[in-house]
């Protein structure tokens, strides 16, 4: 039983199809794996359909598309039979969603702290009063430093660190069980990357929750990663432990290893990714 | 001597109450043949050198040498030859609506130079691009396609030095790979000098021999390949830069 | 090279054009004008504005085939006879055809349409880029100027250019041309500032290209589109300044054949000869309508989003 309470999400042969003028397009193709309370890694290069399976699992994809499976479950909810209806009460709620810029996911013509107040409302139904205290105490456990001032700025008056620190604290108030973070850090500087990561990192460990971390780059994936799914054209062609992904055995995992310059394995020529047709061929 | 060489270069923006320095006192020179990075994060003045150096930015004081040729804030057709410039976004740093060929024979014509299909051919050749490519429009290319073009057009007029914005840093790591491979090759073929500004200490450890840190405006180490690779810097934000490149690092590690 | 790949039949002329793989640079520009045209074709509403202006076109070409008699030939006897076998269209208070007046009109508008449209394009474009492109005093001069004339409305500003200017046809392309330039010239600011700081516009001064250069050759491709649909679209308004003008005297002077000037000297017969104004009237809304269907549908077509 413990270990079935584990499970946050669990997805079989699931398959995103876009119809097009000449017939239709797998975007995502038989992908399965489970989501525990971890830090799951999601690699792949532009085109391999990684944001497309964090989409799915919250139903956003476009409205074209469509979404097959064997199974798809979170946590006591089927995901595949969930009406619109219920799965706004999951959206946000129970599986929360961070983008590379916080600027398309915060309202422009509201305050930031107006926008977290107005999410504590809904959740924990206190008064106006109540709601800014929290809101408050919010910013600051995302470590904003000066909150009272923070709170009364408009979205494009904060960088794009401190937005997706707004919207960390804004999914902290909602405490759902799944974060899906697509790209999160790549329009961050280093600096503060490292500062937004950790913050990220916190909050799983001390929910206990589960992360998707949807990313393209191998380095920062296989660093804060617990576990590592390797996409390639739409399938799943490797799930390996973050930590021994310089064993990873598939040979698009290791020309992608071998692709990326590095300060601790110098070498004078990359490798080039020679793409074989057969790994289109088996899932 | 150097093939560029720069003292006190200072670069603002803006006039008057409003101005803003963005570089300050930078001086560094750059031998013939040599690669040489920039390295920081947004806003710390990078590309603002690049664009001073390139003839982008011509609001600059101080000196600046190119092959033993002091530049003024305004350059002939000979001295803008000298350096190219290779941008950051392949698929705004090509005319959507001309053909490759144009794209390429573009400069051709500015500089009125003779063979000029023959130096078209040379152009594509030297990326690794088809020639019947050069009757492509660009949206029928890829992005690391894109890229071997914007290559090709700055390898067009023959220049001396490559000035590289980030040029890898929209692409994907295989593509990025096939692309610092090029300019390496490149480089030793044709004994160019590279200044290549990058955010990803691999990158630039990668492609150059001596990389400069940088942080608001200024140069807080310069160090060379060995010490990136030995990690003998001395500076602690080039550490934390070095650390940015091999991905997260735990706040307990870091402390 | 190109003798070798000519296509024998329309499917394979069909599959050469539609075939992105180009050998040559004629075959690269041709199939974009191909593109264009198969957009064209699935666009019903703008393919009839297209068959519209191209019959307006050939009828104003071959107006002397097509017209059944002299549009200057008068015969008193025969006025305001009404529409019948022999007058098509009925014949006005002179007893001239008014079909054959209306084919020949239909060069009038034309030639007035189209001298106003060739004469704005450049002047709109030139003093747009200018402004945009170097921007500061310029821009501000420039474009106060350019307000200066859109604050009129243009009907009113064509009649008093007419007015000053004396009456014909000539006088009343420069007084309309006068009124058509400035939004032009603000679209051309606008695209222009869009493409300013673009990296390939970058590229190219770091290149050595002079401004005529890049204003010529890198700002003209890209709004040449929108400039094309803003004029298309403006046709309308220009074919309707011309018949208000011809309407009040000021535009084409009689006996000469305009739709405008046909329609306004049937007026004072309306109820009698009520062809007299209709058919021309029917003429001239036609024509906008349809210039006005073929640039929406240039809009969609030309955008440079959907390409």
């Amino acid at each position: 039983m413990a270990s079935s309470s584990n499970l946050i999400l669990s997805v079989r042969n699931m398959s995103v199809e876009f119809p097009t003028l000449s017939g239709s397009v797998m975007a995502v193709r038989n992908v399965s794996f489970d989501v525990g309370r971890e830090k799951i890694g999601i690699i792949g290069e532009s085109g391999s359909g990684k944001s497309t399976t964090g989409r799915a699992i919250m139903g956003l994809q476009p409205p074209k598309a469509n979404v097959l499976a064997d199974r798809m479950m979170f946590e006591d909810v089927d995901l595949l039979e969930a009406t619109e209806k219920e799965m706004l009460g999951i959206r946000g709620k129970r599986i929360s969603m961070i983008l590379q810029d916080p600027k398309y996911s915060l309202n422009p013509v509201i305050t930031i702290g107006d926008q977290i107040a107005e999410t504590v409302i809904l959740h924990e139904r206190k008064s106006r009063r109540q709601a800014r205290e929290r809101a408050l105490a919010m910013l600051e456990r995302v470590r904003i430093r000066d909150p009272q001032r923070v709170y009364n700025l408009y979205p494009h008056e904060v960088s794009g660190g401190m937005g997706q620190r707004i919207m960390i604290s804004m999914m902290l108030i909602a405490s759902p069980s799944l974060i899906i973070a697509d790209e999160p850090t790549s329009a961050l500087d280093v600096t503060v990357r490292q500062q937004v990561l950790s913050i990220l990192d916190e909050l799983v460990v001390e929910r206990n929750i589960g992360l998707i971390f949807i990313s393209h780059d191998l380095n920062l994936v296989r660093s804060f990663c617990d576990r590592v799914l390797i996409m390639y054209a739409g399938r799943i062609v490797e799930t390996i432990a973050a930590k021994d992904l310089h064993n990873a055995t598939h040979p698009y995992t290791r020309g992608l290893l071998d692709a990326l310059p590095s300060l601790d394995h110098p070498r004078d020529r990359l490798e080039v990714l020679r793409r074989d047709p057969a790994w289109l061929e088996n899932n | 001597m150097s093939m560029i060489n720069v003292e006190r270069l200072a670069v603002s923006y803006g006039k008057g109450q409003q101005q803003v320095r963005i570089v300050n006192d930078v001086s560094f020179a750059v031998e013939k043949g040599e690669a040489f990075g920039l390295v920081g994060e947004s806003g710390c003045g990078k590309s603002t050198i690049l664009g001073a150096l390139a003839g982008r930015n011509q609001q600059w004081t101080g000196r600046i040498e190119i092959d033993g040729e002091q530049i003024g804030q305004k350059r002939s057709h000979g001295q803008l030859a000298k350096q190219q410039m290779v941008f950051q976004d392949p698929f705004g740093s090509i005319h959507p609506r001309h053909t490759i060929g144009r794209t390429l024979l573009e400069p051709l014509e500015i500089h009125d130079k003779d063979r000029r299909q023959k130096r078209v051919e040379k152009a594509l050749t030297d990326v690794g691009l088809p020639l019947n490519f050069r009757y492509r429009y660009p949206h029928q290319l890829s992005g690391g396609q894109r890229q071997r073009v914007a290559i090709a057009r700055a390898l067009i007029l023959e220049p001396r030095i490559l000035l590289l914005d980030e040029p890898t840093s929209a692409l994907d790591v295989s593509i990025q790979a096939e692309i610092l491979n090029l300019l390496k090759d490149l480089r030793e073929r044709e004994g160019l000098t590279y200044i290549l500004v990058s955010h990803d200490l691999a990158v630039v450890a990668h492609l150059c021999d001596r990389v400069a840190v940088m942080q608001e405006g200024g140069f807080v180490e310069v160090a060379t390949k060995q010490q990136l690779l030995d990690g003998t810097v001395t500076h602690p934000y080039t550490r934390v830069l070095m650390d940015g490149s091999r991905g997260y690092v735990t706040s307990s590690r870091n402390a | 090279m190109n003798v070798m790949t000519k296509p024998g039949s329309f499917a394979t002329l069909h599959n050469w054009l539609i075939n992105e793989d180009f050998t040559s640079t004629r075959q690269a520009r041709l199939h974009t004008f191909y593109v264009a045209w198969l957009n064209l074709l699935a666009n019903p509403l703008a393919f009839c504005g297209f068959l519209v202006v191209l019959g307006l076109i050939a009828v104003a070409a071959l107006a002397p085939m097509i017209a059944t008699h002299d549009s200057y030939a008068q015969d008193l006897a025969f006025a305001l006879q009404p529409i019948s076998a022999q007058h098509w269209f009925g014949t006005d208070e002179f007893g001239r055809d008014v079909f054959s007046r209306l084919v020949y009109g239909s060069r009038t508008t034309l030639y007035i349409s189209i001298l106003v449209t060739v004469v704005v394009a450049p002047i709109g474009f030139v003093i747009g880029a200018t402004a945009g492109y170097l921007g500061g005093w310029v821009d501000i001069v420039l474009m106060r100027i350019t307000d200066i004339f859109l604050s009129f409305p243009s009907l009113v500003l064509a009649l008093a250019f007419s007015a000053s200017l004396g009456p014909g046809i000539e006088n009343a392309v420069i007084a309309i041309a006068l009124t058509v330039w400035p939004p032009i010239a603000r679209l051309a600011r606008a695209e222009t500032l869009t493409f300013r700081n673009a990296d390939f516009v970058v590229a190219a001064e770091l290149q050595g290209a002079g401004m005529g250069r890049i204003l010529l050759r890198h700002i003209v491709p890209l709004c040449a589109p929108s400039i094309i649909v803003r004029l298309t679209l403006n046709m309308s308004s220009i074919i309707l300044t011309a018949a208000g003008l011809g309407f009040l005297g000021l535009g084409a002077q009689p006996p000469m054949a305009e739709w405008g000037a046909m329609a306004a000297s049937g007026r004072q017969y309306l109820l009698d000869a009520w062809w007299l104004t209709t058919i021309p009237g029917i003429a001239i809304l036609t024509v906008s309508l349809a210039f006005n269907l073929l640039g929406d549908g240039l809009r969609d077509i030309l955008d440079p989003r959907n390409g």
